[in-house]
């Protein structure tokens, strides 16, 4: 359980060159009882690991689609500690790491000791803060570390050499590198200087790699999982959730991300 | 410039809790801002347009009637005479120099009830910019006539209909737009709100306000300085040159239908610390850390957090925050427009609402009242209100 868990995924990717396909979904849609079979769908479908998305009232990071998964979860009853629950389930039924997504004032809320001991609790393998840069993660990092849950960081096409030092060097369980400026939605195309992004980030670390936002059809996918340890696909996913129920391109994406 | 710290924190409060994507624009925006403050040229140009553009400096006023009717000598220090009719233009012409001077051509903002909206809008046309503004669409309705003013200014106003379609959401979408865009674009933010270096940035640039009462006063004692807090720039602008003297502060927050209705805007009050756009402060959240929606007449002060310099002075003691209800605020606009000849912003009318109240322990003493808009913008709202 725990980072050991994300560390073991990490390593059988390399060991047999098949990149992590990790989707991201909203708790809680399309409504709170049906949300643990989209996961079990998406697990069905080929994923590797979860994002599971907690959903929170002022998502900055996030585009359209995944706001109104969040509004629509949120009035449906989700909370934080339902979608910490939900993770626990997601990881119990299916097998797989579950890395929640969320941001950090609910954590600050409870206070980082109590939120760790309670993802520890739900089974949870590492944990992403939108809204948190390195410098201001620290007190967070130290109390999952104590419980042994990862931490993700971000690095992103603009963040300096420097920077990418600084975050290595605070040892992530895994880098999440941002495939292009901006909030998480559709792109018609990937950036033309993603690898140069790559590149930089290997120069400076080892640490697994996983690209995501803005990762929108499966040739993007594709493409995206020969640079990288790992693929995130969003809103593409949830924005079917919200019209059908479903994951019906699931199987294409994750089929796009191993052949990459 | 003792704080904020170099991580931007004024002591556990501020900070810069934002996407990987905006760090390295909020460092480069930290640079540019600091080595043109530093600059004589820089400022002069920004003083000269203070002058001549903005009008400043704005005067301070003896509100005799008033004083009389209540029994304690009141000042106004009449921000409502700046050109566009606030504090706000003080930081729009500011941040939009600094824009210039960083090389980017288009401006964003997000308004509320309008008024920065307005100021960053004008503020671009002077200096021929581009300018889009984010407005929640439920204040598109309510400010129509300030969504025109924008326009006839050159700008773009884009309704932003997430949420409660207001200020907060407004704020939400124009960082979202800034994540993909800051190649090219500045987002001059309203208030001392945001992550660093926004708060310092627009504590520099509305600071004028409280260096000029200093000179005005010429050494006059003055009891106390009294000035409404929403997000809280007029007031840090009037506070801050004060901060650590004699003179007492006090902040006013929208006591909305009252603290005990839960519908309200007093962040500091009746709020508790967390994390709201990008910086630790106080704000309006529930149990487990969502933000609520603030709720006041008053569309200034309709925002669920604060700057997080005044969370600052909060805990430190250096400010007293007190909260007035929205029928406070508007028995106090109708005070003022009738015995000072001043139709003041209902924001402003906090300020003097609670002068009012608190008349008897203030009984004999000398308060100057921030007067940090005029109350143009409010009179068809107010109308509707009263049924007039």
């Amino acid at each position: 359980m725990g980072a050991g868990q994300l560390f073991e995924l990490f390593r059988a990717s390399r060991d047999h060159a098949r990149t992590v396909f990790m989707p991201f979904m909203t708790a809680g849609i399309p409504d709170a009882g049906k949300s643990l079979g989209v996961f079990e769908e998406l697990a069905e479908a080929g994923a590797d690991a979860f994002e599971v998305g907690i959903p929170y009232s002022d998502p900055l990071m996030d585009g359209p689609v995944i706001q109104a998964a969040s509004t629509r979860a949120l009035a449906g009853g989700m909370t934080f500690g339902g979608g910490l629950d939900l993770a626990g389930e997601v990881a119990k039924s299916t097998g797989l790491p579950v890395i929640v997504m969320t941001y950090v004032n609910p954590i600050l809320q409870i206070g980082p000791e109590e939120f760790a001991g309670q993802a520890k609790m739900a089974g949870v393998a590492g944990v992403i803060i939108a809204d948190v840069p390195f410098e201001e993660s620290m007190l967070i990092k130290v109390a999952l570390d104590d419980v042994g849950i990862g931490i993700a960081m971000f690095a992103a096409p603009t963040t300096t050499e420097e920077r990418l030092r600084s975050i290595a060097g605070a040892e992530p369980a895994f880098i999440y590198a941002v495939a292009d400026m901006g909030v998480t939605g559709r792109r018609d195309q990937l950036r033309s200087d993603l690898e140069d992004m790559v590149r930089r980030i290997r120069a400076v670390t080892s640490i697994p790699m996983v690209l995501g936002v803005g990762i929108s059809t499966p040739d993007q996918a594709r493409e995206a999982s020969q640079l990288a340890d790992g693929v995130i696909v969003g809103s593409a996913l949830v924005s079917e959730v919200m019209e059908s129920g479903g994951v019906p391109s699931a199987e294409a994406f994750a089929d796009a991300v191993h052949a990459g | 410039m003792t704080l904020p710290d170099s991580g931007g924190r004024f002591g556990e409060y501020g900070g810069r809790f934002a996407p990987e994507t905006l760090m390295d624009t909020l460092t480069e925006l930290e640079k540019a801002f600091l080595e043109a403050w530093a600059d004589p040229d820089f400022k002069s140009e920004y003083q000269q347009l203070l002058a001549d553009f903005v009008g400043r400096p704005s005067p301070l006023f003896a509100a005799d009637r008033l004083s009389d009717r209540i029994g304690v000598r009141v000042l106004f220090k009449r921000e409502d005479l700046n050109h566009t009719g606030a504090h706000k233009i003080n930081n729009t012409i500011g941040q939009a120099l600094l824009a210039r001077r960083m090389g980017k051509p288009r401006i964003i903002a997000e308004t509320g009830a309008g008024q920065h909206g307005v100021a960053t809008a004008t503020a671009a046309a002077l200096l021929g910019m581009k300018c889009q503004v984010y407005m929640g669409s439920k204040d598109i309705a309510r400010q129509a006539l300030n969504v025109y003013r924008m326009e006839l200014l050159g700008t773009e106003v884009i309704p932003v209909t997430t949420g409660a379609r207001t200020l907060k959401d407004a704020v939400s979408e124009a960082m979202r737009d800034w994540v993909a865009s800051a190649g090219d674009t500045h987002y001059i933010i309203g208030s001392v709100v945001g992550p660093h270096p926004f708060p310092l940035i627009v504590r520099e640039f509305q600071k004028v306000i409280g260096e000029e009462l200093k000179e005005q006063l010429a050494g006059t004692p003055v009891d106390l300085i009294v000035a409404c807090v929403g997000g809280g720039s007029n007031a840090m602008g009037i506070f801050f040159p004060f901060i650590g003297t004699e003179v007492e502060l006090v902040g006013v927050e929208a006591g909305g239908e009252g603290i005990e209705s839960g519908r309200h805007g007093a962040s500091l009050s009746h709020g508790r610390p967390g994390v709201l756009h990008g910086a630790h402060t106080y704000l309006l959240q529930d149990e487990e850390g969502q933000v609520l929606e603030a709720h006041s007449a008053s569309a200034g002060l309709d925002y669920p957090g604060v700057g997080p310099e005044h969370a600052y002075f909060k805990d430190a003691g250096l400010v007293r925050y007190e909260s007035v209800t929205d029928a406070e605020a508007l028995g106090a606009f109708h005070l003022v427009g009738e015995l000072e000849g001043i139709i003041p912003a209902l924001e402003s009318a906090h300020a003097v609402a609670w002068v009012v109240r608190e008349a008897k322990v203030l009984a004999g003493k000398t308060v100057v009242i921030n007067m940090s808009g005029r109350g143009d913008k409010d009179v068809e709202q107010i109308r509707e209100m009263e049924g007039g």
